[in-house]
């Protein structure tokens, strides 16, 4: 049942009108949970008894580094079904992953940085959750170059699906650098096993926006697809079908 | 209007705080953009490719 469901939306025309229609409910849910998101970490949330009001960074670092692995997890997925079972759309998904990662382990990285000037008194340190997180954003921007730098894209899309797959090991490694390593970075305080330590007011909020930024991407992945699958299948009679009534 | 510049004001920290969310609003608004904007002028390109062909 979910394997035909997975085969159907392999199909280019299913996939163009199946993304189509759900566009405009992801947008809907995605702009409540900023509202809320915003709202909350903004307004609600109380004033952080250390580091006072510049702990509201962390609505949109936290969730942006969260992103950062969960979009590199979805794109070595599908890097995996692609060199399995070569589904056109898995490549697409891909290298457009790879954009969409790129952007927000940036605003990761530089938010990060924004916080670290008030908090620990530099902008910048050479430890190991940083450097690995800097490492994130040059294997997004290496599938990128890989894939531009190739001019049969489908052959292309397997060289930066094996490129993806070979930097999972990256993944446990910023994960648990902060754990590893000492460093000036600050422990997890959500993903503990016990108890997170922090508020509720002020865990909600951040558990909103990391929810709402997935959607953010599942809207900005899909709207980015579509125009691939367009041009790719611009021959095909679907498409020319879909444009042919506008003249 | 007390309250709101208080809000502001970020505790001290207002240049830092409004400088992180300015840049993810600019992300996050041209990563909804471009895309659409691509998608106008494909569809122009397309059309040009449908009716050439059609001629």
């Amino acid at each position: 049942m979910i394997m035909r469901f997975i085969h159907k939306l392999g199909s280019p025309p299913y996939f163009y009108q199946f993304s189509g229609r759900l566009l405009p409910w992801l947008s809907g849910i995605c702009l409540i949970l900023f509202a809320y998101g915003l709202y909350g970490g903004l307004v609600l949330a109380p004033t952080d008894y250390q580091q006072g009001d510049s702990f509201r960074i962390i609505y949109i670092h936290v969730p942006a580094a969260w992103l950062s692995l969960f979009v590199y997890m979805v794109m070595a997925f599908s890097g995996a079904v692609a060199l399995i079972w070569r589904i056109k759309i898995t490549e697409i998904i891909l290298i457009n992953s790879a954009h969409i990662g790129a952007a927000f382990t940036f605003l990761a990285l530089i938010t990060g940085s924004i916080w670290g000037k008030p908090m620990w008194g530099t902008w910048w340190v050479w430890d190991a959750r940083l450097t690995s997180e800097l490492l994130l954003l040059f294997l997004y921007l290496g599938i990128i170059a890989l894939y531009s730098a190739i001019d049969d894209k489908r052959k292309a899309a397997r060289a930066v699906a094996i490129l993806a797959l070979v930097g999972v090991v990256n993944i446990p490694i910023i994960h648990y650098s902060v754990e590893w390593w000492s460093t000036l970075h600050q422990g997890p305080t959500v993903t503990k096993f016990d108890k997170p330590s922090i508020d509720t007011r002020m865990l909600i909020p951040l558990l909103v926006m990391a929810f709402a930024y997935k959607f953010l991407y599942a809207i900005v992945v899909l709207l980015r697809a579509r125009n691939d699958v367009l041009w790719r299948e611009r021959r095909s009679q679907w498409v020319t079908a879909l444009f042919d009534g506008s003249k | 209007m007390d309250s709101f510049s208080n809000f502001i004001h970020m505790g001290g920290y207002a240049g830092y705080v409004w400088t992180s969310y300015g840049i993810a609003l600019v992300i996050f608004v041209w990563s909804v953009v471009s895309p659409i904007i691509q998608k106008r002028q494909l569809i122009k390109r397309i059309k040009s490719i449908v009716q050439d062909e059609q001629g």
